[in-house]
C-alpha cells in the first residue's frame, strides 16, 4: 500500500475541440506536501486543477484518489470528497458578507439561516488559528484583493478540505502579500493538509514546495523534489522546445537607433507597478529579444511602448519623436508595427472576414479609404496577396477569420503588420501555438526585414525562438531588465538566472567563462 | 510544409457567375430565419385562436386582406411603418456597437417635444425652410437625449440598458407636465399643445390618405446607414467597437468617441420619429404620442438582424401586424388581450430565432 500514492491523476487527456489542453497528462501528489505545477501560460495547468476539482471532465484518463477511483460530475461532489480549489478569478459574490458567501450554495437555507451563530463561530475560530484576519460579517465588496484570497482559502477550509489547490494565487498580490500567503501554505501543511500551487514565478515556488512539477505543451515534463533543483533548471525546462533549424542570418552592423525607451515605468491593470525603470534602444537591421518567464511585466511593457497602457514616467522616442504621451491612434500613424500577444484579445476580430481585419488599423486612410468610404477592390487585392505570400490557407479573402486555425490566424497577423511596412516592429510572442512550418515562415519573414533595414524588438517566453534569431537578448524579471546576453545557445545557464533574478549567481558565472 | 506549398487561395478562381450565386445564397440565408420566426409565431397564434373558438385561418386571412384592400389601409400601414423604420435603423447601429438602448421610446418623445416647440414658433417660415428645421429639431434632441446615457456609459461606466429606461420615464413624465403646463394650449379642453403652424406640417405625398414624405427619409436613411454600416470608415469603427473593443484600442479606434456616435445615431432616429408623429400625424403633442413605437423598434432591428436594409422590411412588417391586430379587433372581434398575446408571440419569437442565429454563429468559433 505504501507505493500507491495520496493521489495520482492517470494520463489525462482534454480537448477542447482542436485545442489540446491535457495531453495524456500524469501527475503524483504526495499526502501532505505543496506540490507546486509550474509552467507557461497555456501549459494546461488551470485545466489540469479544473479537471481535479470537478469543474471538467476529462476526455480519457483515470484520477485515483487516496487508492480509490474518483470520478468528479461537480465541484460540490469534489468538495466532498475534501478537494477545493481557490480559483484565480475569486467566486465570490461581493454585495454578500464573508459568511452569506461560504453557506451560499450549500443547501438546506433553513438550517443554515438559523445556524449562523454557529457559521460565525466557525469562521473566527479557523481565522485565529491560521491568522487570517477573516470577519464573517464584512461584505466582500468592501475587501481588498489579498483580504479576499484569504477569504476564499479559508471558504475551502471551512468546508472541511484535504486537498487545497490555489490557480496562480500570487498574480494579484503585492510583494508583501505574497510572504504571508507562502506562511500561510506551510501552515496548512504542518497541519495536515496537501497543497498543489499553481504558478509560473520560480522563486516562489523554489521557496514554498516540497516538490515541483513542471507542465509544458499540455504535458507534465518533469517532477522533481525542489531541493534537488534550482531556478535554471526549472526554467529552462518550463521553455525547453525542440531545437528549430538554423535559420540563416547575415552579419551587419546595426545603423542608427530608431527606437528607443529611456527610464520607463507603468503600472498594470490593477494599478500595481509592472515596468521599473526600463531603457533600451533598437536600431536599423538590428533584432533585439526580450526574454524572461511570462508575468514579469512584458505585456505591460509592450502595451504601454504602443500607447495602449500610460506610462507613469519615462519616454519613448521614435525617430527621434517622443511618442510615449500620443494616443494609440496617433502611434498608429507612424511608421511601427505591432504583432500583440493575445491575437484572440486584441489582434484580430473574429467575427470578421479577413479582408475586414487587414484593415484595422488602416481602416481611415488611403489606400483602403477614400472620402470616409472604404475602397473593398483595393482591400481584397491587397488582402489577396497576403494570402499568397504568407500561405495562409484560407477558402477566399472574404473568409471569417475566425474560420481559420491558430496558426493561420497569426499569419495573417504578422503579414498585416509586415505589410504596412515599419521602421520599427514590436513583436510579442511571434510564434505562440502554431506548427513548426508556419513558425519558420514567420520567422524568415522577420529575418528579411532585419535585412532591409527595419529595427525589431521580439519579447518571446521562447528561448530557442530568441536564440534562432534575435542580434541580442536582453531578460526582464519583475519588470525591470536585469541583464544583456548574445543569442549564445552555450550560455543559456546564465539566461536562466537571470530569468529567475539571481542576477549575482549569473554575474559569478560570467565572470567564470573568461 | 508540402502541403502548405500545395494549398492555393481558392478565392482567385471564383467568377463573377460564381459571386452572384453566394450573394444569393447569403441572401436568401439572410432572410431565411426572420421569415421562419414570423411564420411559427403566426402558426401559434393560429392555434391560440382556434382553441379560443376563432377560426385561425379566416381571422388572418380577414386580418391580411384588410390590412391591403386599398391604397387608404396601406398607406395607414406606411405611415405606421414610418417610426418603426426610422427606430429599427437607429438601434441597428446601436446594436452594432454592442450598445443596448432601450430608451427610443423617451427619445421619440423628446424629439416630439422639440419638434412641438419649434412648430409652433416661427410664424412666416417657408416650409422649405421649417419642415427641415423640425425634422432637425427633433434627431437633435433625440440624439441629446441618448447622449446623456451615452456619457454617463463613458465616463462612469453606467450601463445603458438602466440609464435608458430612467431617461424614458423621465420624457414621459416630462412630456405630460409639459402638455398640462407651459405648452398647453389655453384655447383646449385636454391636455395637448397648441397646433402646429400648417408650414411646419409634414407634406403628404399621397392626399387624401396621411402618408407624408417621412416614409422616403425613412427609406433613405436606412439605406445611408446601410453604407455607413458596411461601407464607411466610420462604421467599421462602430462594427469593432462593438465586437472587440481591446482590438478597437489596438487598431487606434477611440472606443468611448464611437460608443457616443453609435447611441447619439439611435437616439437621433428615434427623436426624428417623434417629429414625424407629431408634425405629420397628430400636429400636437400629447401626452402618449407613441403606442410603443420605441420598444417595436427593438423587435425591428432584431428581426432585421441589426441590418439597416433588412429593418425597411421588418419595420413594414411590424406595422402590418400592429394594423391587423386592430382589425382582428374590430372585424373578427377577437378580444384585446388575444391579440396582445398574438404581437407577443411574434416578438418572442424573433427573439427566440435571434439567440438561435447567435448561438449557431458563437458555436462555429
Amino acid at each position: 500500500m505504501n507505493t500507491q500514492p495520496f493521489l495520482r491523476m492517470d494520463d489525462i487527456h482534454k480537448r477542447f475541440g482542436d485545442l489540446v489542453a491535457s495531453g495524456g497528462v500524469t501527475l503524483e501528489v504526495e499526502e501532505n506536501e505543496i506540490h507546486s505545477l509550474l509552467g507557461e501560460n497555456g501549459a494546461g495547468k488551470s485545466v489540469l486543477m479544473n479537471i481535479l476539482c470537478g469543474v471538467l471532465s476529462p476526455n480519457e484518463g483515470q484520477i485515483i484518489y487516496r487508492g480509490e477511483p474518483l470520478r468528479l460530475g461537480s465541484p460540490r461532489e469534489a468538495i466532498r470528497h475534501g478537494i477545493g480549489m481557490v480559483h484565480q478569478h475569486f467566486m465570490l459574490v461581493p454585495n454578500l458578507t464573508v459568511a452569506e458567501n461560504y453557506v451560499l450554495g450549500q443547501g438546506m437555507p433553513a438550517r443554515v439561516i438559523s445556524n449562523m451563530r454557529d457559521v460565525y463561530a466557525r469562521i473566527r475560530e479557523l481565522s485565529e488559528r491560521y491568522g487570517l484576519d477573516v470577519r464573517p460579517d464584512a461584505l466582500i465588496q468592501d475587501l481588498s484583493v489579498g483580504e479576499q484570497q484569504r477569504v476564499e482559502i479559508l471558504k475551502v477550509l471551512f468546508h472541511g478540505i484535504d486537498l487545497l489547490i490555489l490557480d496562480e494565487p500570487t498574480a494579484v498580490l503585492t510583494p508583501q502579500e505574497t510572504d504571508r500567503l507562502l506562511v500561510l501554505l506551510r501552515d496548512l501543511v504542518k497541519d495536515g493538509k496537501t497543497v498543489i500551487f499553481i504558478s509560473h514565478k520560480l522563486d516562489e515556488v523554489m521557496t514554498v514546495s516540497d516538490r515541483v512539477s513542471v507542465m509544458r505543451d499540455a504535458k507534465v515534463v518533469f517532477t522533481t523534489r525542489a531541493a534537488d533543483t534550482n531556478p535554471r533548471e526549472l526554467a529552462r525546462m518550463m521553455v525547453g522546445r525542440d531545437v528549430l533549424m538554423e535559420l540563416p542570418r547575415t552579419n551587419r552592423t546595426p545603423g542608427r537607433t530608431v527606437f528607443s525607451v529611456d527610464g520607463l515605468s507603468c503600472d498594470n491593470e490593477i494599478g500595481l507597478p509592472a515596468v521599473r525603470n526600463v531603457s533600451l534602444e533598437v536600431r536599423e537591421g538590428e533584432i533585439v529579444g526580450i526574454a524572461g518567464v511570462s508575468g514579469n511585466g512584458q505585456s505591460e511593457l509592450a502595451l504601454a511602448m504602443t500607447g495602449l497602457l500610460p506610462v507613469t514616467s519615462g519616454t519613448i522616442s521614435l525617430n527621434g519623436e517622443e511618442i510615449s504621451r500620443l494616443p494609440p491612434g496617433e502611434v498608429n500613424r507612424r511608421p511601427i508595427g505591432h504583432i500583440p500577444e493575445d491575437r484572440h484579445k486584441m489582434g484580430i476580430v473574429l467575427p470578421l472576414a479577413l479582408t475586414e481585419n487587414v484593415l484595422l488599423q488602416r481602416y481611415n486612410r488611403p489606400p483602403f479609404a477614400k472620402h470616409g468610404l472604404l475602397k473593398f477592390g483595393t482591400i481584397a487585392e491587397h488582402t489577396r496577396d497576403l494570402i499568397r505570400r504568407f500561405r495562409v490557407k484560407a477558402s477566399g479573402e472574404f473568409d471569417l477569420i475566425q474560420n481559420l486555425s491558430g496558426g493561420n490566424q497569426q499569419k495573417l497577423v504578422v503579414a498585416r503588420e509586415l505589410a504596412r511596412d515599419p521602421d520599427f516592429l514590436l513583436i510579442n510572442q511571434l510564434t505562440r501555438g502554431i506548427d513548426i512550418g508556419a513558425m519558420e515562415l514567420v520567422m524568415q519573414e522577420v529575418l528579411k526585414q532585419r535585412e532591409a533595414g527595419r529595427a525589431i524588438l521580439l519579447i518571446s517566453t521562447e528561448l530557442e525562438e530568441l536564440f534562432a534569431i534575435c542580434d541580442r537578448i536582453l531578460v526582464m524579471f519583475h519588470g525591470e531588465l536585469v541583464g544583456e546576453l548574445p543569442p549564445d545557445r552555450g550560455r543559456i545557464e546564465e539566461m536562466g538566472l537571470l530569468m529567475a533574478g539571481d542576477r549575482q549567481e549569473a554575474a559569478r558565472l560570467a565572470a567564470a567563462r573568461t | 510544409m508540402a502541403n502548405i506549398e500545395n494549398e492555393r487561395p481558392r478565392a482567385a478562381d471564383t467568377d463573377i457567375m460564381g459571386n452572384a450565386m453566394s450573394m444569393l445564397v447569403r441572401i436568401a440565408q439572410a432572410i431565411a430565419l426572420p421569415v421562419a420566426a414570423v411564420l411559427v409565431a403566426l402558426i401559434c397564434g393560429g392555434i391560440l385562436l382556434s382553441l379560443n373558438g376563432f377560426n385561425g385561418w379566416d381571422v388572418f386571412s380577414v386580418m391580411i386582406v384588410g390590412v391591403l384592400q386599398d391604397t387608404r389601409s396601406i398607406a395607414e400601414i406606411l405611415l405606421k411603418s414610418i417610426p418603426l423604420i426610422l427606430i429599427g435603423v437607429g438601434l441597428c447601429v446601436a446594436f452594432r456597437c454592442s450598445i443596448w438602448n432601450i430608451g427610443a421610446e423617451g427619445q421619440l418623445y423628446a424629439g416630439a417635444v422639440a419638434a412641438t416647440i419649434v412648430g409652433v414658433a416661427f410664424e412666416g417660415l417657408t416650409p422649405w425652410i421649417y419642415v427641415p428645421l423640425v425634422m432637425v429639431a427633433g434627431a437633435l434632441a433625440g440624439a441629446a437625449w441618448a447622449g446623456i446615457a451615452g456619457l454617463l456609459k463613458v465616463y462612469f461606466r453606467a450601463s445603458e440598458i438602466v440609464t435608458t429606461i430612467m431617461l424614458n420615464y423621465i420624457a414621459l413624465i416630462g412630456t405630460s407636465y409639459l402638455v398640462t403646463g407651459p405648452l398647453r394650449d389655453a384655447a383646449s379642453a385636454y391636455p395637448q399643445s397648441a397646433r402646429l403652424l400648417k408650414e411646419a406640417w409634414m407634406p403628404r405625398i399621397l392626399p387624401p390618405t396621411r402618408l407624408h414624405i417621412g416614409i422616403l427619409v425613412a427609406v433613405a436613411l436606412a439605406i445611408a446607414f446601410y453604407v455607413f454600416l458596411f461601407r464607411s470608415s466610420a462604421g467599421y469603427a462602430v462594427r469593432v467597437v462593438g465586437i472587440n473593443a481591446n482590438a478597437a484600442r489596438y487598431a487606434g479606434i477611440n472606443v468611448g468617441r464611437n460608443i457616443m456616435i453609435a447611441i447619439c445615431i439611435s437616439g437621433g432616429m428615434a427623436g426624428l420619429a417623434g417629429a414625424f408623429e407629431v408634425a405629420g400625424v397628430t400636429r400636437r403633442l400629447y401626452q402618449n404620442i407613441s403606442p410603443g413605437y420605441g420598444f417595436e423598434g427593438i423587435a425591428v432591428a432584431l428581426l432585421a438582424n441589426n441590418n439597416p436594409i433588412g429593418a425597411i422590411f421588418s419595420g413594414g412588417l411590424f406595422a402590418i401586424l400592429r394594423s391587423g391586430s386592430e382589425l382582428m379587433q374590430i372585424t373578427a372581434q377577437v378580444p384585446q388581450v388575444l391579440v396582445s398575446v398574438i404581437q407577443g408571440m411574434v416578438i418572442l419569437s424573433v427573439v427566440a430565432f435571434g439567440v438561435y442565429r447567435f448561438r449557431s454563429a458563437s458555436r462555429s468559433q
